[in-house]
Parts: C-alpha cells; sequence; structure tokens
C-alpha cells in the first residue's frame, strides 16, 4: 500500500458525530473551498493553488482545530485567510477609486437620483439565468478592495469586527467599504432592478 | 410651483430646509448615516432624524429601497460559498494535497 493511501485512509478529526479521513476531508471540502476562494481572487487558477496550501496547512494543523467551532467553519476561515494572504502579496487589497459609482449630490447636499418607477423584486431576478450570471459579474467587476468586503460581510456572513480582524483593518475601514460596495453595487445593477435592461 | 415647473429652485429650497430646520439630516448626511441605521446602531436622536428623512424625501426613500435590494440580490445570487453545490473538483488537487502528506 503506497504511503499516501495509508495517510488518507487514517482517521484524522472527528466532526459532530463522525469520525474523518483525511481523503474524505479533502474530498468533501474542496469543492466550496474552491469556490469561495475563486469569488476572492476572481482567478481559478490561483484558487486551485490557496485550495490546495490551505487544505494542506489544515491536515497538517488539525491539532489546532478545537471544535469550538465546526471543521466546516475553521476550513473556511483558513481559506479566507490563504486567499487574503495571495492578495496581499499581489499587493490587490490596495484602496482604489471608485468615485464615479457613488451615489451623487448637488451643491445643496440633495441626492441626485432617478425617480424609481419600477424596482424588480428579489424573486423575480433570480428566477432568471441571465439576470444571475449578471449579477455575479457585476460583483466580479467590484475592485478587489471593496468587493472582499461585500463578500465576507454580506454574501459569508461575518460580522464587522471579524471582517476587521480577518482584513487586518479597523471596524470603520470596513464599515466605509461595505457601504461604498454596496452602494457602487447598486448603480452596477440598476438597469436590471429597474427592469430597463431585459436579458 | 413643481419640482417639474422650476426644479433648481425647488432643490435649493429642499437643501436650505434639510439644512436649516431644527431635526432634519441633509441627504449627504443621511447617507453616512445608512449602515448604522441598517446594523440597528443608529442613537436614538439620529435614528428620529433619518426617520423622518425618510419621510420627506423621495430621493433617499428610493435610493434607499434599491439599496437594500441589492444586498439582497447579491445575497441570492451567490449565497454562502459552503452552500454551494461545485462543479467537479480536479482530481489533481486531490491528490496533490494527499499525497503532499505522504511525502
Amino acid at each position: 500500500m503506497p504511503p499516501d493511501q495509508a495517510q488518507s485512509d487514517e482517521v484524522v478529526t472527528s466532526d459532530a458525530c463522525q469520525q474523518v479521513t483525511a481523503e474524505q476531508l479533502v474530498r468533501e471540502n474542496a469543492g466550496w473551498m474552491l469556490v469561495l476562494a475563486e469569488r476572492m481572487l476572481n482567478d481559478a487558477a490561483l484558487a486551485e493553488d490557496v485550495v490546495q496550501e490551505a487544505l494542506i496547512n489544515a491536515l497538517n494543523g488539525l491539532h489546532r482545530f478545537e471544535k469550538r467551532s465546526t471543521l466546516k467553519t475553521w476550513l473556511h476561515r483558513i481559506t479566507v485567510n490563504a486567499a487574503l494572504s495571495k492578495l496581499r502579496k499581489r499587493k490587490r487589497l490596495a484602496e482604489q477609486s471608485i468615485e464615479e459609482l457613488l451615489p451623487e449630490f448637488d451643491q445643496y447636499d440633495c441626492r441626485i437620483e432617478r425617480p424609481w418607477t419600477h424596482l424588480a423584486s428579489v424573486h423575480d431576478l433570480v428566477e432568471n439565468d441571465e439576470i444571475r450570471a449578471h449579477v455575479a459579474e457585476g460583483i466580479r467587476a467590484l475592485p478587489d478592495s471593496y468587493r472582499i468586503v461585500l463578500q465576507l460581510r454580506d454574501i459569508e456572513g461575518y460580522d464587522t469586527g471579524e471582517t476587521a480582524e480577518l482584513l487586518e483593518t479597523s471596524e470603520s475601514n470596513v464599515k466605509v467599504r461595505l457601504h461604498r460596495a454596496r452602494a457602487a453595487l447598486k448603480k452596477i445593477l440598476e438597469p436590471v432592478l429597474r427592469g430597463e435592461e431585459h436579458l | 410651483m413643481s419640482e417639474r415647473q422650476n426644479p433648481g429652485l425647488m432643490r435649493r429650497l429642499k437643501g436650505f430646509m434639510l439644512k436649516r430646520m431644527h431635526s432634519m439630516i441633509t441627504c449627504r448626511e443621511f447617507e453616512e448615516f445608512i449602515m448604522d441605521y441598517l446594523d440597528g446602531s443608529l442613537p436614538g436622536a439620529q435614528l428620529r432624524k433619518f426617520e423622518w428623512h425618510l419621510r420627506i424625501c423621495r430621493e433617499c426613500r428610493e435610493y434607499l429601497a434599491a439599496y437594500k435590494r441589492t444586498i439582497k440580490i447579491g445575497q441570492a445570487v451567490l449565497g454562502p460559498a459552503h452552500e454551494s453545490v461545485p462543479d467537479n473538483v480536479p482530481e489533481d488537487l486531490i491528490r496533490a494535497v494527499l499525497d503532499s502528506r505522504g511525502g
């Protein structure tokens, strides 16, 4: 039996009510970890590198898994940290300008907003595959420093404090970036939300 | 005089009113309060001003509705990664991870 086979079959940890072998851990989690890394990095090849690294680190550091969280939660954070580390190395987390996508005000500090005669429902929008792809593309189009905050807070469910810790920044910075990211995404999706763009 | 007849004057009047009148905030200030309002952490006095502004300002009311819809649609389309149903994972990735333990 090759050494890697013996290692794959070895019980490496136990989750809620079952024992988990290394191979099970990898096969059951690599898929969603790839989805997570690809969303964060916008790069499929880089995401594979990150997940490989994250899984190797996880298997080597299983003794540090304290079971206060679930195995999935623990792997999630390892993947996020590995992806953020990759983004930092590539200097992709530096703040970028999205001024043109932010709300506008006139000289009296009044909002400039075209009247909304129609606001599409979530239900109507998510039923259309092309619109779903358009929304995903809109999120991908945000600059990294804004997209990452939006993904961690609004999509992955980290709170402001956790997001600040992961990004090694202040909570107020997370709030500012998240607000801008949401406002920018609203602007990007406006034709679809207004029902003016039929995909 | 309606907004349609003289939009510039109406905006000027609105801006003046929001800036000068007690218990009012401008649209720009409203924008700064949105995050705390949605988190439920806006202090009482600011919350009352925010909600009052929401009642009288059509632009901010519609803006906030679209902003909230944007958050919901993003969540509905992507959803947390760990709940996703991914395509097949490359076998060479799995082998590389498992082989790393053998070496």
